[in-house]
């Protein structure tokens, strides 16, 4: 047996690969698969689950209602389909402003002294040593009526005899979008520090002796081969944003309600695990269609050349 | 032509501040002209400051002091996208992300030129370095010196009046090297563009240049033919870089309006009738100097000047040659001597402990100023 591992680069690869199986299979396939067996059943009065086979609850959350003003007996209800879209254009949204703000930043770091890089990438990381709910709070004490923000605002305006009232920025859409790019924004950064920090500087040499000035070496040799980061990031970035709940339950509060607080509120509050099983579903299928449009557009973030 | 001379450096000084915060000239007051169509190569060790140049020349770097010209125009802060200058990378710098062809053509493709033209000489520029058909394989998919021939032709495509060459053949083995030695000056004689060409390599320094500056220290410390660098190098330094030679302390003793002689402490004795450089003076510190395949050894005392009494130490058999090392008094000195004759039988060449005789031709001999 032993010999056969040894000799046998097939047998080793099972044996490294059988921990992370064996954990996956029974945390994440057996759960899915019985996330998708829920999501077909009812929803007993008293929250359990009536096992079956129905689609009711995908009509549902594409907009089938059959609780209607005027006494029709179905008609359509938008709010699921709101909260889909909702989520998605966030995360779109989340992960473009990310990528604006994360490449400038770090092609400077890329670009720094040696000496100074490993510094700067520990800037980057710090706020990820506090707590990620704690760090939105942190948000909602700067945004909100009586916040930092519109104290500061408040006394310069004060000081310049302007009236002011304040803001009302705390459970807006900005305020979660502004949340949620703070949060993912470090992990957009590094990825693509990685893969600029790796392009060898004779690159852009030679570029600019071929007559490229700085704009055309940029778009014909930095971005395409920084786009393994950029892709890197949007994954780490687009995926989570689309699932979490917690900076639009802190920020958004009831005024902005994404998929992950649906999800979140049909296991808990409405005690629906039937509809929730299904809106997560949505979700997980929603996530791999764009994913899997962007990856096969611009690769997985491997390297562009086949080695 | 505008200018007489492909590139001038007038003067130009390089300094850079060491991370120890000192200033470092990496090249010092250095003064060249590089005619159109030569072949010219700048040899030296690392740090002798002849890449410096280059990348000044490139555009890459900007001189501290001095000027660089090309063709005539003083390039000033001019920067390299605007020179018509190309360079073949060290690393060879090719973009992975892009095809062959895209490597050719990118070049093409910032001067605005059309797709008809771009397609044309991009296929006649692979064609050159023999590597039509290899268009769409990637620089990763290809030998390396493949992938060295894609960047020359990616700076040649460019028709540039100069082409820069920093130490293109370093990663390539020694036979492809040689091959690409010879390939390379071809193309330089069959195109007629000025090559710059950066090497620490003396033997490919002399395989291919028409002119050599010997740096050292950021300084040029000879510039010449081949031949002259070789058999009539400058001081030590020249003389011990490019080849070998035996180098022996003395005094001079006597100067005529062509011919010195030196006592040489070591042979005690005098070596005479040796041509004169420039600005030496009677009892100045020389050093002679001899490459050792220009001396000669006989078993019969010929009675002939110049002619020392010797022993024989060592021997090391090389195939084509053998090195005879031997003293001569105090002095130890290194032999030549070329395997003419088969050398089966071992009576038939010198053996340790044999007494022979050295004879030092006069015009082979220098005289060098002491470093």
């Amino acid at each position: 047996m032993l010999k056969r591992i040894r000799e046998s680069k097939a047998a080793q690869g099972t044996l490294l690969a059988l921990p992370t199986t064996f954990w996956l299979f029974f945390l994440l396939i057996i759960p899915l698969f019985l996330t998708l067996v829920i999501s077909f059943g009812k929803r007993s009065p008293d929250g359990d689950v009536i096992y079956g086979f129905s689609l009711d609850n995908y009509t549902r959350l594409f907009g089938y209602s059959t609780d209607c003003p005027d006494g029709q007996a179905s008609c359509f209800n938008p709010l699921y389909v709101q909260i889909l879209w909702r989520s998605l254009t966030l995360a779109f949204n989340t992960t473009a402003l990310v990528i604006g703000m994360a490449y400038p930043l770090a092609y400077f770091i890329a670009r720094a002294h040696p000496k100074k890089r490993n510094l700067f990438l520990f800037l980057v990381l710090i706020p990820l040593w506090t707590n990620f709910v704690i760090r939105v709070y942190a948000w909602m004490m700067l945004l909100r009526k009586e916040g930092a923000i519109n104290i500061i605002i408040g006394a310069l305006a004060n000081m310049l005899h302007i009236p002011f009232t304040p803001f009302e920025m705390l459970y807006t859409p900005g305020a979660v979008l502004v949340g949620m790019v703070y949060e993912f924004l470090p992990f957009m950064i590094l990825p693509i520090y990685t893969s600029l920090e790796k392009i060898d500087i004779s690159l852009y040499e030679a570029a600019a002796d071929l007559g490229a000035n700085a704009v055309k070496t940029f778009l014909r040799v930095t971005l395409p081969l920084s786009m393994p980061g950029v892709v890197a990031g949007t994954i780490l970035v687009f995926i989570p944003v689309m699932g979490t709940f917690i900076v639009s339950d802190i920020l958004g509060g009831r005024q902005v309600i994404l998929v992950g607080n649906l999800i979140q509120r049909q296991f808990l509050d409405a005690r629906d695990p039937t509809f929730g099983s299904a809106a997560s579903l949505i979700l997980m299928i929603m996530t791999l269609v764009v994913t899997y449009f962007y990856t096969r557009k611009f690769g997985f973030g491997e390297e562009i050349v086949p080695a | 032509m505008a200018s007489e001379f492909a590139v001038e450096m007038r003067d130009v000084v390089k300094r850079f501040i060491t991370p120890e915060g000192n200033e470092m000239a990496a090249v010092d007051h250095v003064t060249m002209q590089i005619k159109n169509g030569e072949f010219f190569s700048m040899l030296g060790s690392s740090g002798c400051g002849k890449t410096t140049s280059l990348r000044m020349v490139a555009g890459f770097e900007w001189p501290t002091e001095g000027e660089v010209f090309i063709e005539g125009k003083a390039m000033g802060h001019t920067p390299p996208f605007q020179r018509k200058v190309n360079t073949v990378f060290q690393s060879y710098a090719l973009f992975q992300h892009l095809t062959v062809y895209q490597n050719l053509a990118f070049g093409l493709e910032m001067e605005g030129a059309k797709e008809e033209e771009i397609k044309k000489r991009v296929g006649h520029a692979l064609e050159m370095v023999q590597l039509t058909g290899m268009d769409r394989r990637r620089p990763k998919q290809l030998s390396g010196g493949q992938q060295q021939r894609v960047a020359l032709a990616r700076a040649l495509v460019k028709t540039p009046d100069v082409l820069l060459l920093d130490e293109p053949l370093g990663a390539l083995d020694l036979k492809l090297r040689k091959e690409m030695q010879l390939e390379l000056k071809a193309l330089q004689q069959q195109l007629g563009i000025t090559f710059i060409y950066v090497t620490h390599d003396q033997e490919e320094a002399l395989t291919m240049s028409d002119r050599i500056a010997v740096m050292s220290k950021g300084k040029v410390q000879q510039m010449g033919t081949p031949v002259e660098v070789y058999e009539r190098p400058a001081n030590k330094f020249v003389a011990d870089f490019i080849g070998e030679s035996n180098f022996l302390e003395g005094k001079i003793k006597s100067l005529s309006k062509d011919e010195a002689s030196v006592f040489v402490p070591s042979l005690n004795a005098e070596v005479v009738g040796m041509p004169i450089s420039e600005g030496l003076v009677k009892g100045e510190e020389v050093v002679v100097s001899i490459r050792p395949e220009k001396i000669r050894i006989t078993e019969k005392d010929a009675k002939n000047t110049n002619l020392f009494h010797a022993r024989v130490t060592n021997t090391v058999y090389i195939g084509a040659d053998t090195h005879v090392y031997v003293d001569v008094n105090k002095a130890k000195v290194k032999v030549l001597e070329q395997n003419r004759i088969s050398r089966l039988d071992p009576k038939s060449f010198y053996v340790v402990g044999q007494d022979v005789w050295l004879m030092l031709m006069p015009e082979n001999t220098l005289v060098l100023k002491k470093d």
